[in-house]
């Protein structure tokens, strides 16, 4: 009984600590964002990794994403004679909710683990220590580039996740089935707000990039300096990241879609 | 430093993904949004609002013309007070008639608006005092069944 306890207060405080430390370290990520800046190459070089060879994935799923829905979208409606709200369907589904989160997975799994392995890797080998013993910030140098990376590129990356799946939507709609094309668009234009759903769905990826980013480079920098320490830094990454998305989704759907 | 692949294809990623965004904003969403210029607001007060929503259409022979801002509970009255916005280009005389209707037979209720025939026009801020309230299903069907009884119960004495 006393043992449970005492492993479960360690668990608490251990996890508290933790948090402290991952607080401390995005501040000091932003602290050293304007040193970082200053060598853009780096941030480019960032953006590329996580970003451009994240667009296969993003696209491809995004596509087949769009054409599920295209096909549950209409199997339902058709029972209500409403084939024509099809567009609206695909649209509000893809801008609110799918495109920001299931983008976000993916780029939790495709780029947010393989910044954690790089940095824990470099931890490792023992790379950061050399950087701080040559007066070169880690943070400046490899993490802050990194993050805003993932920041960047996070709410590009679902905004063609849901440009794809819309093109998804019609190709099944429009093309396969024949649901009126002016009848698609013009609902959808009538039900779709910008500032309502275009801009809290962007608001919502940008949000979520923050998160997936900073626990990527934290996992990373935070890892036990082993083999097996790396293994289980990436296993984080992917499983908090996950956590993260959904919880945070939740937090900002109840926030921005109170049926009003 | 010289420019090298990468940057084209950094270049490349973030110009699709702002024509992405651009395609949601434009083709989507329609970014001029209700198109809605110069608002000004009205208000009104109605015995029930049904299920009336804060955005919801304000239209005038079915052309959207405004949306509704806010929904309050006057205690004075015992009424809801509605205000809306109504496009700045368009003008409604004093006697205009505010109706709550909905839009099919499942559809989203909004405000109709019935113009008058009077000169004057409604001035911003002004409340339209003629308005008709929110059908509710279970006072028609109370209604219809009261009439029924009271058909079959004078039948007999004849």
């Amino acid at each position: 009984m006393g043992g449970v306890l005492r492993r479960l207060g360690a668990m608490v405080v251990n996890g508290v600590w933790q948090l402290g430390f991952a607080a401390r370290f995005f501040w000091l990520i932003l602290v050293y964002s304007g040193q970082s800046f200053t060598r853009l190459h780096l941030t480019i070089r960032e953006l590329y990794f996580s970003g451009v060879l994240s667009l296969l994935i993003i696209l491809v799923s995004g596509l087949f994403v769009g054409l599920v829905l295209g096909l549950q979208g209409y199997e339902i409606l058709q029972r209500y004679g409403s084939t024509d709200a099809m567009g609206t369907m695909v649209a509000l589904s893809l801008l609110r909710e799918l495109g920001p989160v299931v983008a976000g997975l993916l780029f939790a799994s495709r780029a947010g683990s393989a910044v954690t392995a790089e940095i824990g890797l470099m931890k490792v080998t023992e790379q950061l220590k050399a950087m701080d013993m040559m007066a070169v910030s880690p943070i400046a140098r490899v993490v802050a580039p990194r993050f805003w990376g993932g920041v960047i590129s996070m709410p590009l990356l679902a905004a063609l996740f849901s440009a794809m799946g819309i093109f998804g939507g019609w190709l099944i709609g429009v093309v396969f089935i024949g649901v009126d094309d002016g009848a698609f668009w013009s609902q959808m234009q009538a039900a779709v707000d910008f500032r309502y759903d275009v801009l809290n769905g962007v608001f919502k990826s940008f949000v979520f990039g923050v998160a997936v980013a900073l626990i990527a480079v934290f996992e990373g920098y935070d890892c036990v300096p082993t083999a097996e320490g790396v293994s289980r830094a990436i296993t984080r990454t992917v499983v908090s990241s996950a956590l993260a998305i959904l919880a945070l989704d939740f937090v900002m759907t109840s926030f921005m879609f109170r049926g009003l | 430093m010289s420019r090298t692949t990468l940057d084209l294809w950094v270049g490349v990623f973030v110009a699709i993904g702002i024509a992405a965004l651009l395609f949601l904003a434009l083709k989507v969403g329609s970014i001029s949004g209700s198109g809605i210029q110069s608002p000004y607001t009205l208000s009104a007060h109605f015995d029930n609002i049904g299920g009336l929503k804060v955005r919801a259409p304000v239209k005038s022979a079915g052309v959207l013309v405004g949306r509704v801002e806010e929904i309050r509970y006057n205690n004075e009255r015992f009424q809801a007070e509605v205000v809306f916005t109504v496009d700045g280009r368009y003008k409604f005389p004093v006697d205009t008639f505010a109706n709550i209707l909905t839009s099919g037979l499942l559809g989203e209720q909004y405000i109709g608006l019935d113009p008058g025939g009077e000169e004057k026009s409604l001035a911003p801020g002004e409340v339209i005092k003629k308005t008709q309230s929110a059908v509710v299903l279970e006072k028609l069907i109370s209604q219809f069944m009261f009439d029924k009884a009271a058909d079959s119960g004078s039948a007999p004495a004849k």
